[in-house]
Protein backbone atom coordinates (compact mmCIF):
# COMPACT_ATOMS: atom_id res chain seq x y z
CA UNK A 1 0.00 0.00 0.00
CA UNK A 2 1.66 3.12 -1.11
CA UNK A 3 0.21 6.50 -0.15
CA UNK A 4 1.23 9.82 -1.87
CA UNK A 5 -0.15 12.94 0.06
CA UNK A 6 0.61 16.27 -1.42
CA UNK A 7 3.92 15.52 -2.96
CA UNK A 8 5.69 17.91 -5.02
CA UNK A 9 9.38 18.22 -6.87
CA UNK A 10 11.15 21.10 -7.14
CA UNK A 11 13.98 20.72 -9.61
CA UNK A 12 16.60 23.38 -10.55
CA UNK A 13 13.97 25.61 -9.18
CA UNK A 14 11.25 24.94 -10.70
CA UNK A 15 7.93 23.14 -9.83
CA UNK A 16 7.91 19.58 -11.47
CA UNK A 17 5.47 17.56 -9.79
CA UNK A 18 2.60 19.54 -7.57
CA UNK A 19 0.78 18.47 -4.47
CA UNK A 20 -0.03 14.88 -6.19
CA UNK A 21 -2.21 12.91 -3.99
CA UNK A 22 -3.13 9.09 -4.59
CA UNK A 23 -3.74 5.86 -2.62
CA UNK A 24 -2.64 3.16 -4.63
CA UNK A 25 -3.22 -0.76 -3.31
CA UNK A 26 -2.69 -3.54 -6.10
CA UNK A 27 -3.41 -3.86 -9.48
CA UNK A 28 -1.32 -2.24 -12.46
CA UNK A 29 -1.75 1.68 -12.55
CA UNK A 30 -0.59 3.46 -15.69
CA UNK A 31 0.87 6.68 -14.96
CA UNK A 32 -0.13 8.40 -18.47
CA UNK A 33 0.41 12.50 -19.56
CA UNK A 34 1.97 14.07 -22.23
CA UNK A 35 5.79 14.61 -22.33
CA UNK A 36 7.40 16.62 -19.70
CA UNK A 37 4.21 16.25 -17.26
CA UNK A 38 5.89 14.91 -14.20
CA UNK A 39 5.58 11.19 -14.51
CA UNK A 40 9.20 10.30 -14.87
CA UNK A 41 9.82 12.92 -11.87
CA UNK A 42 7.06 11.52 -9.59
CA UNK A 43 8.41 7.78 -9.84
CA UNK A 44 11.89 9.03 -9.14
CA UNK A 45 10.47 10.66 -6.21
CA UNK A 46 8.25 7.31 -5.13
CA UNK A 47 11.45 5.55 -5.70
CA UNK A 48 13.41 7.61 -3.47
CA UNK A 49 15.69 8.55 -5.89
CA UNK A 50 15.08 12.44 -5.46
CA UNK A 51 13.83 14.55 -2.71
CA UNK A 52 10.20 15.40 -2.70
CA UNK A 53 7.79 17.63 -0.67
CA UNK A 54 4.58 15.95 1.03
CA UNK A 55 4.70 12.79 2.41
CA UNK A 56 5.36 9.31 0.76
CA UNK A 57 4.47 6.86 2.51
CA UNK A 58 4.91 2.28 2.10
CA UNK A 59 2.92 0.69 4.14
CA UNK A 60 2.65 3.45 6.52
CA UNK A 61 6.56 3.73 6.60
CA UNK A 62 7.98 6.65 5.16
CA UNK A 63 10.79 6.02 2.22
CA UNK A 64 12.29 9.64 3.23
CA UNK A 65 13.49 7.91 6.63
CA UNK A 66 13.50 4.49 5.28
CA UNK A 67 17.75 2.94 5.42
CA UNK A 68 18.35 2.84 2.26
CA UNK A 69 18.89 -1.35 1.90
CA UNK A 70 15.09 -1.40 3.68
CA UNK A 71 13.84 0.92 0.89
CA UNK A 72 15.74 -1.14 -1.81
CA UNK A 73 13.68 -4.35 -0.52
CA UNK A 74 10.58 -2.68 -0.74
CA UNK A 75 10.88 -0.86 -3.52
CA UNK A 76 12.07 -2.35 -7.17
CA UNK A 77 12.68 0.36 -9.93
CA UNK A 78 12.84 -0.10 -13.36
CA UNK A 79 14.39 2.95 -15.15
CA UNK A 80 14.03 4.48 -18.30
CA UNK A 81 16.60 3.54 -20.71
CA UNK A 82 18.33 1.61 -18.44
CA UNK A 83 22.27 1.38 -19.52
CA UNK A 84 23.88 -1.53 -18.69
CA UNK A 85 28.27 -0.70 -18.36
CA UNK A 86 29.45 -4.10 -18.26
CA UNK A 87 28.57 -7.01 -20.39
CA UNK A 88 27.49 -9.33 -17.65
CA UNK A 89 25.22 -12.55 -18.63
CA UNK A 90 21.71 -12.51 -18.17
CA UNK A 91 21.83 -14.47 -15.01
CA UNK A 92 24.43 -12.15 -13.84
CA UNK A 93 22.32 -9.14 -14.23
CA UNK A 94 19.08 -10.29 -12.91
CA UNK A 95 21.62 -11.01 -9.89
CA UNK A 96 22.11 -7.73 -9.21
CA UNK A 97 18.32 -7.26 -8.20
CA UNK A 98 19.25 -9.58 -5.21
CA UNK A 99 21.57 -7.00 -3.54
CA UNK A 100 19.23 -5.25 -1.12
CA UNK A 101 18.51 -8.98 0.17
CA UNK A 102 22.06 -9.79 1.11
CA UNK A 103 23.35 -9.17 3.84
CA UNK A 104 27.31 -7.95 4.45
CA UNK A 105 30.13 -10.39 2.99
CA UNK A 106 26.94 -13.16 2.72
CA UNK A 107 26.82 -15.60 -0.28
CA UNK A 108 23.44 -15.32 -2.09
CA UNK A 109 21.54 -18.26 -0.57
CA UNK A 110 18.51 -20.75 -1.58
CA UNK A 111 15.93 -17.76 -1.41
CA UNK A 112 17.97 -15.27 -3.94
CA UNK A 113 18.15 -18.45 -6.31
CA UNK A 114 14.92 -19.20 -6.80
CA UNK A 115 14.15 -15.68 -7.05
CA UNK A 116 16.23 -15.25 -9.45
CA UNK A 117 15.14 -18.32 -11.04
CA UNK A 118 11.79 -17.37 -11.19
CA UNK A 119 12.37 -14.18 -12.64
CA UNK A 120 14.27 -16.11 -15.57
CA UNK A 121 11.27 -18.61 -15.91
CA UNK A 122 8.63 -15.80 -15.79
CA UNK A 123 10.64 -13.60 -18.33
CA UNK A 124 11.04 -16.50 -20.45
CA UNK A 125 14.74 -15.99 -19.93
CA UNK A 126 16.41 -19.50 -18.52
CA UNK A 127 17.79 -20.27 -22.31
CA UNK A 128 19.49 -16.91 -22.67
CA UNK A 129 21.37 -17.26 -19.05
CA UNK A 130 24.62 -17.42 -20.15
CA UNK A 131 24.51 -14.70 -22.90
CA UNK A 132 26.22 -11.60 -22.14
CA UNK A 133 23.62 -8.94 -22.35
CA UNK A 134 25.39 -6.59 -24.78
CA UNK A 135 25.29 -9.43 -27.34
CA UNK A 136 21.13 -9.56 -27.21
CA UNK A 137 18.22 -8.11 -29.03
CA UNK A 138 16.29 -4.55 -27.74
CA UNK A 139 13.35 -6.95 -26.81
CA UNK A 140 15.60 -9.40 -25.06
CA UNK A 141 17.45 -6.61 -23.35
CA UNK A 142 14.25 -5.00 -22.31
CA UNK A 143 13.11 -8.61 -20.72
CA UNK A 144 16.72 -8.85 -19.15
CA UNK A 145 16.18 -5.28 -17.47
CA UNK A 146 12.24 -6.35 -16.28
CA UNK A 147 14.02 -9.53 -14.80
CA UNK A 148 16.11 -7.89 -12.43
CA UNK A 149 13.49 -5.55 -11.22
CA UNK A 150 11.28 -8.63 -10.21
CA UNK A 151 14.20 -10.23 -9.49
CA UNK A 152 13.92 -7.84 -5.87
CA UNK A 153 10.24 -9.19 -4.83
CA UNK A 154 9.69 -6.11 -4.01
CA UNK A 155 6.06 -5.11 -3.09
CA UNK A 156 5.97 -1.84 -5.12
CA UNK A 157 7.55 -2.04 -9.03
CA UNK A 158 8.00 1.10 -10.60
CA UNK A 159 8.91 0.73 -14.21
CA UNK A 160 9.83 3.94 -16.11
CA UNK A 161 8.06 3.75 -19.62
CA UNK A 162 8.89 -0.14 -19.85
CA UNK A 163 7.10 -0.35 -23.48
CA UNK A 164 9.65 2.13 -25.13
CA UNK A 165 11.11 1.08 -28.48
CA UNK A 166 9.77 -2.40 -28.09
CA UNK A 167 7.44 -3.61 -31.19
CA UNK A 168 3.71 -4.79 -30.46
CA UNK A 169 4.18 -8.37 -29.68
CA UNK A 170 6.89 -7.20 -26.91
CA UNK A 171 4.63 -4.38 -25.87
CA UNK A 172 2.00 -6.95 -25.11
CA UNK A 173 4.55 -9.66 -23.57
CA UNK A 174 5.52 -6.85 -21.37
CA UNK A 175 2.65 -5.50 -20.32
CA UNK A 176 1.19 -9.53 -19.16
CA UNK A 177 4.31 -9.88 -16.98
CA UNK A 178 3.43 -6.79 -15.14
CA UNK A 179 -0.15 -7.78 -15.21
CA UNK A 180 1.58 -11.13 -13.88
CA UNK A 181 3.41 -9.61 -10.85
CA UNK A 182 0.66 -7.67 -9.65
CA UNK A 183 -1.86 -11.16 -9.43
CA UNK A 184 1.16 -11.96 -6.98
CA UNK A 185 0.43 -9.49 -5.03
CA UNK A 186 2.33 -6.30 -6.57
CA UNK A 187 1.75 -3.21 -6.91
CA UNK A 188 3.02 -1.95 -10.07
CA UNK A 189 2.97 1.88 -11.43
CA UNK A 190 3.89 2.26 -15.01
CA UNK A 191 4.49 5.00 -16.63
CA UNK A 192 3.21 4.49 -20.44
CA UNK A 193 3.03 6.39 -23.34
CA UNK A 194 0.35 4.49 -25.37
CA UNK A 195 -3.08 4.84 -24.27
CA UNK A 196 -4.82 1.92 -26.17
CA UNK A 197 -2.13 -0.24 -24.10
CA UNK A 198 -3.22 1.61 -21.24
CA UNK A 199 -6.64 1.50 -21.01
CA UNK A 200 -6.58 -2.72 -21.83
CA UNK A 201 -3.89 -4.01 -19.16
CA UNK A 202 -4.40 -0.98 -16.28
CA UNK A 203 -6.59 -1.36 -13.29
CA UNK A 204 -6.50 2.10 -12.83
CA UNK A 205 -5.21 5.41 -14.40
CA UNK A 206 -3.38 8.64 -12.78
CA UNK A 207 -3.38 11.47 -15.85
CA UNK A 208 -0.82 13.93 -14.96
CA UNK A 209 -0.52 17.26 -16.82
CA UNK A 210 2.07 20.18 -16.05
CA UNK A 211 2.78 18.51 -12.48
CA UNK A 212 -0.75 18.19 -11.14
CA UNK A 213 -2.83 14.91 -10.50
CA UNK A 214 -6.09 16.07 -13.10
CA UNK A 215 -7.64 12.19 -13.45
CA UNK A 216 -7.58 9.08 -11.35
CA UNK A 217 -9.78 6.04 -11.94
CA UNK A 218 -10.44 3.03 -14.09
CA UNK A 219 -9.08 3.79 -17.83
CA UNK A 220 -12.81 4.03 -19.33
CA UNK A 221 -13.43 7.22 -16.92
CA UNK A 222 -10.21 8.82 -17.45
CA UNK A 223 -9.51 8.65 -21.25
CA UNK A 224 -12.41 10.64 -22.19
CA UNK A 225 -12.30 12.35 -25.26
CA UNK A 226 -12.78 15.74 -23.91
CA UNK A 227 -9.84 14.98 -21.63
CA UNK A 228 -7.58 13.72 -23.66
CA UNK A 229 -8.14 16.82 -26.00
CA UNK A 230 -7.51 19.20 -23.05
CA UNK A 231 -4.37 17.54 -21.81
CA UNK A 232 -2.41 16.35 -24.70
CA UNK A 233 -4.17 18.70 -27.23
CA UNK A 234 -5.00 15.95 -29.98
CA UNK A 235 -8.26 15.25 -30.90
CA UNK A 236 -8.92 11.55 -30.28
CA UNK A 237 -11.30 8.57 -31.48
CA UNK A 238 -12.24 6.13 -28.75
CA UNK A 239 -13.81 2.92 -29.65
CA UNK A 240 -13.56 -0.71 -29.52
CA UNK A 241 -11.95 -3.58 -30.68
CA UNK A 242 -12.76 -7.20 -30.34
CA UNK A 243 -14.03 -6.11 -27.13
CA UNK A 244 -10.67 -4.31 -26.11
CA UNK A 245 -10.66 -0.29 -25.50
CA UNK A 246 -9.36 1.19 -28.59
CA UNK A 247 -7.76 4.71 -29.08
CA UNK A 248 -6.37 6.63 -31.87
CA UNK A 249 -5.18 10.30 -31.39
CA UNK A 250 -6.38 11.98 -34.86
CA UNK A 251 -5.19 15.16 -35.10
CA UNK A 252 -3.21 18.19 -33.13
CA UNK A 253 -5.46 21.08 -32.53
CA UNK B 1 32.95 -17.21 -8.10
CA UNK B 2 33.17 -20.75 -9.34
CA UNK B 3 34.50 -19.03 -12.21
CA UNK B 4 37.24 -16.92 -10.75
CA UNK B 5 39.16 -19.44 -8.95
CA UNK B 6 41.10 -21.02 -11.72
CA UNK B 7 42.56 -17.26 -12.46
CA UNK B 8 43.23 -17.00 -8.91
CA UNK B 9 45.31 -19.58 -8.23
CA UNK B 10 46.90 -19.04 -11.51
CA UNK B 11 47.93 -15.77 -10.51
CA UNK B 12 48.77 -16.59 -7.28
CA UNK B 13 50.97 -18.83 -8.31
CA UNK B 14 52.34 -16.93 -11.35
CA UNK B 15 53.00 -13.68 -8.70
CA UNK B 16 55.05 -16.58 -6.44
CA UNK B 17 57.28 -17.80 -9.31
CA UNK B 18 58.16 -14.23 -10.31
CA UNK B 19 58.49 -12.83 -6.86
CA UNK B 20 61.08 -16.04 -6.22
CA UNK B 21 62.88 -15.73 -9.11
CA UNK B 22 63.91 -12.06 -8.38
CA UNK B 23 65.30 -13.50 -5.29
CA UNK B 24 68.13 -14.97 -7.05
CA UNK B 25 68.69 -11.97 -9.28
CA UNK B 26 71.13 -9.16 -8.56
CA UNK B 27 74.16 -7.60 -8.92
CA UNK B 28 75.96 -10.28 -6.53
CA UNK B 29 75.66 -13.84 -8.22
CA UNK B 30 74.18 -16.16 -5.78
CA UNK B 31 72.50 -18.67 -7.76
CA UNK B 32 69.31 -20.00 -7.00
CA UNK B 33 70.36 -22.89 -4.64
CA UNK B 34 72.16 -20.39 -2.24
CA UNK B 35 69.75 -17.43 -2.48
CA UNK B 36 67.12 -19.85 -1.26
CA UNK B 37 68.85 -21.62 1.09
CA UNK B 38 69.37 -18.37 2.85
CA UNK B 39 65.65 -17.45 2.67
CA UNK B 40 65.05 -20.21 4.59
CA UNK B 41 67.32 -19.89 6.89
CA UNK B 42 70.05 -21.90 5.62
CA UNK B 43 72.36 -20.17 3.94
CA UNK B 44 76.23 -18.61 4.94
CA UNK B 45 76.19 -15.51 6.48
CA UNK B 46 76.83 -13.46 3.41
CA UNK B 47 73.73 -14.72 1.22
CA UNK B 48 71.59 -14.07 3.85
CA UNK B 49 72.05 -10.69 4.31
CA UNK B 50 71.89 -10.05 0.82
CA UNK B 51 68.75 -11.83 -0.07
CA UNK B 52 67.18 -10.33 3.57
CA UNK B 53 68.35 -7.14 3.41
CA UNK B 54 68.40 -6.27 -0.12
CA UNK B 55 66.43 -8.23 -1.82
CA UNK B 56 63.46 -9.84 0.08
CA UNK B 57 62.20 -6.30 1.02
CA UNK B 58 62.43 -5.54 -2.75
CA UNK B 59 60.46 -8.89 -3.89
CA UNK B 60 57.96 -8.05 -1.45
CA UNK B 61 57.36 -4.25 -1.74
CA UNK B 62 57.07 -5.29 -5.84
CA UNK B 63 54.19 -7.55 -4.39
CA UNK B 64 52.34 -5.40 -2.42
CA UNK B 65 52.50 -2.17 -4.95
CA UNK B 66 51.50 -4.34 -8.06
CA UNK B 67 48.58 -5.61 -5.74
CA UNK B 68 47.32 -2.19 -5.08
CA UNK B 69 47.88 -0.32 -8.45
CA UNK B 70 46.02 -3.40 -9.67
CA UNK B 71 43.58 -3.63 -7.55
CA UNK B 72 42.57 0.17 -7.74
CA UNK B 73 42.43 0.26 -11.15
CA UNK B 74 40.09 -2.09 -11.22
CA UNK B 75 38.00 -0.89 -8.81
CA UNK B 76 38.20 2.89 -10.24
CA UNK B 77 37.13 1.56 -13.93
CA UNK B 78 34.04 -0.11 -12.35
CA UNK B 79 33.14 3.16 -9.97
CA UNK B 80 33.67 5.52 -13.21
CA UNK B 81 32.58 3.31 -15.53
CA UNK B 82 35.14 3.84 -17.33
CA UNK B 83 37.91 1.89 -19.12
CA UNK B 84 40.56 4.26 -19.13
CA UNK B 85 40.42 5.34 -15.50
CA UNK B 86 43.62 4.43 -13.64
CA UNK B 87 44.87 4.88 -9.91
CA UNK B 88 46.13 8.23 -11.14
CA UNK B 89 42.98 9.37 -12.63
CA UNK B 90 42.15 11.25 -9.32
CA UNK B 91 45.30 12.74 -9.26
CA UNK B 92 46.58 11.28 -5.68
CA UNK B 93 49.68 9.57 -7.06
CA UNK B 94 50.68 12.96 -9.05
CA UNK B 95 50.64 14.79 -5.72
CA UNK B 96 52.45 12.06 -3.88
CA UNK B 97 54.83 12.54 -6.56
CA UNK B 98 54.97 16.23 -6.04
CA UNK B 99 55.40 15.74 -2.05
CA UNK B 100 58.46 13.11 -3.10
CA UNK B 101 59.85 16.10 -5.38
CA UNK B 102 59.78 18.65 -2.78
CA UNK B 103 61.47 16.43 -0.47
CA UNK B 104 64.41 16.02 -2.98
CA UNK B 105 64.04 19.33 -4.05
CA UNK B 106 64.65 21.00 -0.84
CA UNK B 107 67.36 18.19 0.50
CA UNK B 108 65.15 16.63 2.98
CA UNK B 109 64.99 13.41 1.40
CA UNK B 110 69.22 13.29 2.48
CA UNK B 111 67.95 13.53 6.47
CA UNK B 112 66.59 9.59 6.49
CA UNK B 113 65.51 7.16 4.20
CA UNK B 114 61.91 7.73 5.29
CA UNK B 115 61.35 11.26 4.86
CA UNK B 116 61.05 10.74 0.96
CA UNK B 117 58.24 8.45 1.53
CA UNK B 118 56.40 10.50 4.33
CA UNK B 119 56.43 13.30 2.17
CA UNK B 120 55.03 12.03 -0.80
CA UNK B 121 52.04 10.23 1.36
CA UNK B 122 51.31 13.63 2.91
CA UNK B 123 51.22 15.16 -0.25
CA UNK B 124 48.54 12.20 -1.54
CA UNK B 125 46.43 13.39 1.41
CA UNK B 126 46.74 17.32 0.70
CA UNK B 127 45.30 15.95 -3.14
CA UNK B 128 42.93 14.32 -1.34
CA UNK B 129 41.20 17.44 0.50
CA UNK B 130 40.04 19.25 -3.01
CA UNK B 131 38.42 15.42 -4.00
CA UNK B 132 36.58 15.59 -0.64
CA UNK B 133 35.01 18.73 -1.20
CA UNK B 134 33.50 17.98 -4.45
CA UNK B 135 32.56 14.30 -3.54
CA UNK B 136 30.79 15.90 -0.28
CA UNK B 137 28.41 18.00 -2.83
CA UNK B 138 28.60 16.14 -5.84
CA UNK B 139 26.83 13.11 -7.33
CA UNK B 140 28.56 12.24 -10.43
CA UNK B 141 32.03 10.68 -11.55
CA UNK B 142 32.59 12.73 -14.26
CA UNK B 143 33.09 15.90 -11.93
CA UNK B 144 35.57 13.58 -9.97
CA UNK B 145 37.79 12.82 -13.39
CA UNK B 146 37.34 16.28 -14.23
CA UNK B 147 38.85 17.33 -10.57
CA UNK B 148 41.58 14.93 -11.08
CA UNK B 149 42.57 16.09 -14.08
CA UNK B 150 43.22 19.94 -12.65
CA UNK B 151 44.83 18.45 -9.44
CA UNK B 152 47.27 15.67 -11.90
CA UNK B 153 48.07 19.09 -14.02
CA UNK B 154 48.47 21.81 -11.03
CA UNK B 155 51.09 18.03 -9.88
CA UNK B 156 52.72 18.13 -12.33
CA UNK B 157 53.05 21.74 -12.96
CA UNK B 158 54.61 21.68 -9.44
CA UNK B 159 57.17 19.00 -10.61
CA UNK B 160 57.92 20.44 -13.38
CA UNK B 161 58.90 23.69 -11.44
CA UNK B 162 61.25 21.76 -9.50
CA UNK B 163 63.08 20.82 -12.43
CA UNK B 164 62.86 24.13 -14.15
CA UNK B 165 64.58 25.58 -10.76
CA UNK B 166 66.82 22.72 -10.03
CA UNK B 167 69.84 24.32 -8.01
CA UNK B 168 72.15 22.15 -10.37
CA UNK B 169 71.68 19.39 -13.48
CA UNK B 170 72.41 16.50 -11.04
CA UNK B 171 69.29 17.44 -8.76
CA UNK B 172 67.24 17.12 -11.65
CA UNK B 173 68.46 14.03 -12.48
CA UNK B 174 67.71 12.99 -9.17
CA UNK B 175 63.81 14.59 -9.70
CA UNK B 176 63.30 12.71 -13.34
CA UNK B 177 65.63 9.54 -11.83
CA UNK B 178 62.72 9.08 -8.85
CA UNK B 179 59.53 10.22 -10.77
CA UNK B 180 60.50 7.05 -13.82
CA UNK B 181 59.87 4.74 -10.40
CA UNK B 182 62.17 1.86 -9.01
CA UNK B 183 62.66 -0.65 -5.76
CA UNK B 184 66.10 -0.37 -5.86
CA UNK B 185 67.57 -0.23 -2.52
CA UNK B 186 64.72 -0.53 -0.32
CA UNK B 187 64.21 -1.74 3.07
CA UNK B 188 61.97 -3.08 5.63
CA UNK B 189 61.90 -0.08 6.36
CA UNK B 190 60.14 1.05 3.01
CA UNK B 191 58.03 -2.60 3.69
CA UNK B 192 56.65 -1.21 6.86
CA UNK B 193 55.69 2.32 5.84
CA UNK B 194 53.93 0.97 2.63
CA UNK B 195 52.24 -2.25 4.17
CA UNK B 196 50.14 -0.62 6.42
CA UNK B 197 48.83 1.93 3.40
CA UNK B 198 48.23 -0.41 0.92
CA UNK B 199 46.52 -2.91 3.42
CA UNK B 200 44.22 0.17 4.23
CA UNK B 201 43.61 0.97 0.55
CA UNK B 202 43.42 -2.67 -0.51
CA UNK B 203 40.73 -3.65 2.21
CA UNK B 204 38.64 -0.62 1.49
CA UNK B 205 38.54 -1.41 -2.03
CA UNK B 206 37.73 -4.55 -1.69
CA UNK B 207 34.38 -3.70 0.98
CA UNK B 208 33.00 -1.74 -1.58
CA UNK B 209 32.69 -4.73 -4.67
CA UNK B 210 28.98 -4.89 -4.24
CA UNK B 211 28.20 -1.51 -4.61
CA UNK B 212 30.48 -1.77 -7.81
CA UNK B 213 28.61 -4.11 -9.28
CA UNK B 214 25.79 -2.16 -8.52
CA UNK B 215 26.78 0.46 -10.37
CA UNK B 216 26.56 -1.61 -13.60
CA UNK B 217 23.42 -0.33 -13.53
CA UNK B 218 24.23 3.52 -13.21
CA UNK B 219 23.76 5.66 -10.20
CA UNK B 220 20.46 5.75 -10.28
CA UNK B 221 20.47 1.79 -10.98
CA UNK B 222 22.57 1.47 -8.24
CA UNK B 223 20.92 3.68 -5.55
CA UNK B 224 17.34 2.07 -5.80
CA UNK B 225 19.38 -1.20 -5.24
CA UNK B 226 20.20 -0.01 -1.13
CA UNK B 227 24.18 1.22 -2.23
CA UNK B 228 25.01 4.32 -0.18
CA UNK B 229 27.09 6.16 -3.49
CA UNK B 230 27.98 8.72 -1.16
CA UNK B 231 30.22 6.71 1.44
CA UNK B 232 30.91 4.42 -2.07
CA UNK B 233 32.78 7.23 -3.09
CA UNK B 234 34.50 8.14 0.07
CA UNK B 235 35.49 4.68 0.58
CA UNK B 236 36.97 4.75 -2.57
CA UNK B 237 38.99 8.31 -2.62
CA UNK B 238 40.30 7.48 0.76
CA UNK B 239 41.09 3.97 -0.13
CA UNK B 240 43.26 5.30 -3.23
CA UNK B 241 44.96 8.74 -1.60
CA UNK B 242 46.06 6.62 1.00
CA UNK B 243 46.90 2.54 -0.56
CA UNK B 244 47.97 4.56 -4.57
CA UNK B 245 49.95 7.10 -2.27
CA UNK B 246 51.72 4.86 -0.33
CA UNK B 247 52.60 2.93 -3.29
CA UNK B 248 53.89 5.71 -5.06
CA UNK B 249 55.84 7.39 -2.09
CA UNK B 250 58.02 3.86 -1.42
CA UNK B 251 58.41 3.10 -5.59
CA UNK B 252 57.96 6.63 -7.78
CA UNK B 253 55.57 6.70 -10.13
CA UNK B 254 54.98 3.37 -11.85
CA UNK B 255 52.50 4.12 -14.83
CA UNK B 256 50.06 1.35 -16.63
CA UNK B 257 49.67 -1.32 -14.61
CA UNK B 258 47.05 0.09 -12.67
CA UNK B 259 45.32 0.89 -16.24
CA UNK B 260 46.34 -2.59 -18.10
CA UNK B 261 46.11 -5.19 -15.53
CA UNK B 262 42.17 -4.78 -15.03
CA UNK B 263 42.10 -5.29 -18.69
CA UNK B 264 44.15 -8.35 -18.69
CA UNK B 265 42.60 -10.19 -16.30
CA UNK B 266 38.88 -9.46 -17.11
CA UNK B 267 37.83 -11.77 -19.86
CA UNK B 268 39.10 -14.60 -16.84
CA UNK B 269 36.30 -12.83 -15.19
CA UNK B 270 32.20 -13.21 -15.44
CA UNK B 271 32.83 -9.35 -15.76
CA UNK B 272 30.94 -8.28 -12.81
CA UNK B 273 33.34 -5.51 -11.42
CA UNK B 274 33.56 -7.24 -7.76
CA UNK B 275 34.61 -10.66 -9.55
CA UNK B 276 37.95 -8.34 -11.23
CA UNK B 277 39.32 -6.77 -7.78
CA UNK B 278 41.49 -9.53 -6.76
CA UNK B 279 42.28 -10.71 -10.09
CA UNK B 280 43.72 -7.78 -10.89
CA UNK B 281 45.36 -7.29 -7.62
CA UNK B 282 47.28 -10.74 -8.22
CA UNK B 283 47.43 -9.97 -11.31
CA UNK B 284 49.38 -6.66 -10.51
CA UNK B 285 51.49 -8.14 -8.19
CA UNK B 286 52.61 -10.88 -10.57
CA UNK B 287 53.35 -7.93 -13.19
CA UNK B 288 55.35 -5.65 -11.43
CA UNK B 289 57.07 -9.10 -10.03
CA UNK B 290 58.19 -9.69 -12.93
CA UNK B 291 59.11 -6.20 -14.00
CA UNK B 292 61.40 -6.78 -10.98
CA UNK B 293 62.89 -9.76 -11.56
CA UNK B 294 63.87 -8.04 -15.11
CA UNK B 295 64.99 -4.91 -14.57
CA UNK B 296 67.91 -6.91 -11.49
CA UNK B 297 68.66 -9.59 -14.14
CA UNK B 298 69.78 -6.53 -16.75
CA UNK B 299 73.82 -6.82 -16.95
CA UNK B 300 74.05 -2.43 -16.83
CA UNK B 301 75.91 -0.79 -14.44
CA UNK B 302 72.97 1.43 -13.67
CA UNK B 303 69.64 -0.60 -13.74
CA UNK B 304 66.67 0.17 -16.35
CA UNK B 305 63.79 2.18 -14.07
CA UNK B 306 60.88 -0.21 -12.62
CA UNK B 307 58.09 2.44 -14.45
CA UNK B 308 59.79 2.38 -17.72
CA UNK B 309 59.83 -1.35 -17.71
CA UNK B 310 55.91 -1.92 -16.98
CA UNK B 311 55.31 -0.16 -19.78
CA UNK B 312 57.41 -1.96 -22.20
CA UNK B 313 55.87 -5.25 -21.25
CA UNK B 314 52.80 -3.83 -20.36
CA UNK B 315 52.12 -2.11 -23.68
CA UNK B 316 52.88 -4.79 -26.34
CA UNK B 317 50.66 -7.55 -24.52
CA UNK B 318 47.76 -5.18 -24.17
CA UNK B 319 47.82 -3.86 -27.83
CA UNK B 320 47.68 -7.82 -28.48
CA UNK B 321 45.11 -8.38 -26.40
CA UNK B 322 42.57 -5.06 -27.93
CA UNK B 323 43.24 -6.54 -31.43
CA UNK B 324 42.44 -9.98 -30.40
CA UNK B 325 39.12 -8.82 -28.22
CA UNK B 326 35.88 -9.55 -29.57
CA UNK B 327 35.07 -6.21 -28.22
CA UNK B 328 36.61 -3.15 -25.97
CA UNK B 329 36.83 -4.30 -22.61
Amino acid sequence: MVRLDKVSVTLGGRRVVEAVSADLGGGVIGLIGPNGAGKSTLVRAVAGLIPAEGAILIDGASIASMPLRDRARRIAYLPQGQSVHWPLTVARLVALGRLPHLAPFARPGVGDAQAIESALERTALLSLRDRPVDELSGGERARVLLARALAVEAPLLLADEPLAALDPAHQIEVMALLRAEAARGATVIAVLHDLTLAARWCDRLLLIDQGRLVADGKPADVLTANRIGAVYGVSAYIGEAQGEPLIVPLSHH
Amino acid sequence: MTKSLPINLTLVVLALLCAMLSLGLGPAHLGWGRAFAALIGQGDPIATTIVWQLRLPRSLLALMIGAMLGGAGAALQGYLRNPLADPGVLGTSSTAALGAVFALYYGFAATSPLTLPLFAIVGALVGLIPLLLLAARSEGPLALILAGVAIATAAGAGISLAINFAPNPFAAIEIMTWLMGSLADRSFLHVCLALPCIAIGLGLILLEGRALDALTLGEEGATALGVNLRRTRLSLLIATAIGVGGAVAVSGAIGFVGLVVPHLVRPFTDRRPSSLLIPSALGGAALLAAADALVRSVPTLDEPRLGVVTALIGVPVFLHQLMRARRQW
